[in-house]
């Protein structure tokens, strides 16, 4: 399987109140556990079931997927800009894996 | 899901259509897939049994998917995102897939604007349900067909 390459897109600075956009993608096979291998085998299910944001150490955003998320994932939500620091995000695999990048963002 | 064993012509159809379409959806049986009613049931356990109400909720979807491996989508919902009224979660079903949830978002009000964007995959042509649980426990729910031209292929 590829790497998981974790990117996000954060605004490096924001003003104290301001809703900004968060884009984040991972590289993933997002395997349903739906298909067969040529041999008529089913591949067995590997996704990424959980996605958590954090700003300083307290989580902001969380979601759930489940097999119908598409291969590399992409997911775009909003954060209130509250104060300066660190996202933290950390993608979750079926296999126990936890893949996981941040971002700083300077608030004035 | 089923893990019923697929027919040796579906089979066949479907070593093609992976050997040509790559990744996705293709290995979906038809059999395999959820009733309209499975995810009725689904939301269901979300409300509490609650019917959710209409509006609120902007559910926006190509009205024709052409590749049903990748079908972006967005839900907003208009709620201030205040201590006193926000949004909990949003849930987004998928009637026909072979598990209805495609996934849930959990939000507070340190999101200030309840909006996502995602991008799932849609086996064939369906009904996508978006429903919003408040932080007073009320849902309200928006939704959407949406034509799957290539979609989890296997019909």
């Amino acid at each position: 399987m590829a790497e998981m390459k974790p990117r996000v897109k954060v605004p490096a600075t924001a003003t104290k109140g301001e809703i900004i956009e968060i884009k984040t993608t991972i590289n993933h096979d997002m395997e349903s556990g739906q298909r067969k291998d040529k041999d008529g085998k089913v591949i067995p299910r590997k996704i990424i079931n959980k996605f958590v944001c954090s700003l300083n150490g307290k989580e902001v955003f969380r979601s759930d997927w489940y097999t119908a998320v598409s291969a590399n994932p992409y997911l775009s939500f909003f954060v209130k800009a509250t104060e300066s620091g660190n996202f933290d995000f950390a993608w979750s695999d079926d296999d126990g894996s936890v893949y996981k990048t941040s971002a700083p963002i300077t608030v004035s | 899901m089923s893990d019923r064993a697929l027919g040796r012509a579906a089979l066949t159809r479907r070593q093609i259509l992976i050997g040509t379409a790559g990744i996705g959806l293709m290995a979906l049986p038809r059999w395999a897939q959820a009733t309209p009613a499975e995810a009725q049931a689904a939301i269901a356990k979300i409300t509490g049994g609650a019917t959710p109400a209409a509006g609120r909720v902007t559910l926006r979807l190509p009205q024709i998917a052409e590749n049903g491996n990748s079908v972006q989508f967005s839900v907003a919902v208009d709620s201030p995102m205040t201590e006193a009224d926000y949004v909990k979660a949003i849930h987004v079903i998928a009637e026909e897939n072979p598990f209805p949830e495609v996934a849930t978002f959990y939000l507070s009000p340190a999101n200030g604007k309840a909006e996502v964007t995602m991008r799932m995959r849609l086996a064939k042509t369906q009904t996508v349900r978006a429903v919003a649980v408040m932080a007073d426990g009320k849902a309200f729910e928006a939704q959407q067909e949406v034509k799957v031209t290539i979609g989890g292929c296997g019909g």
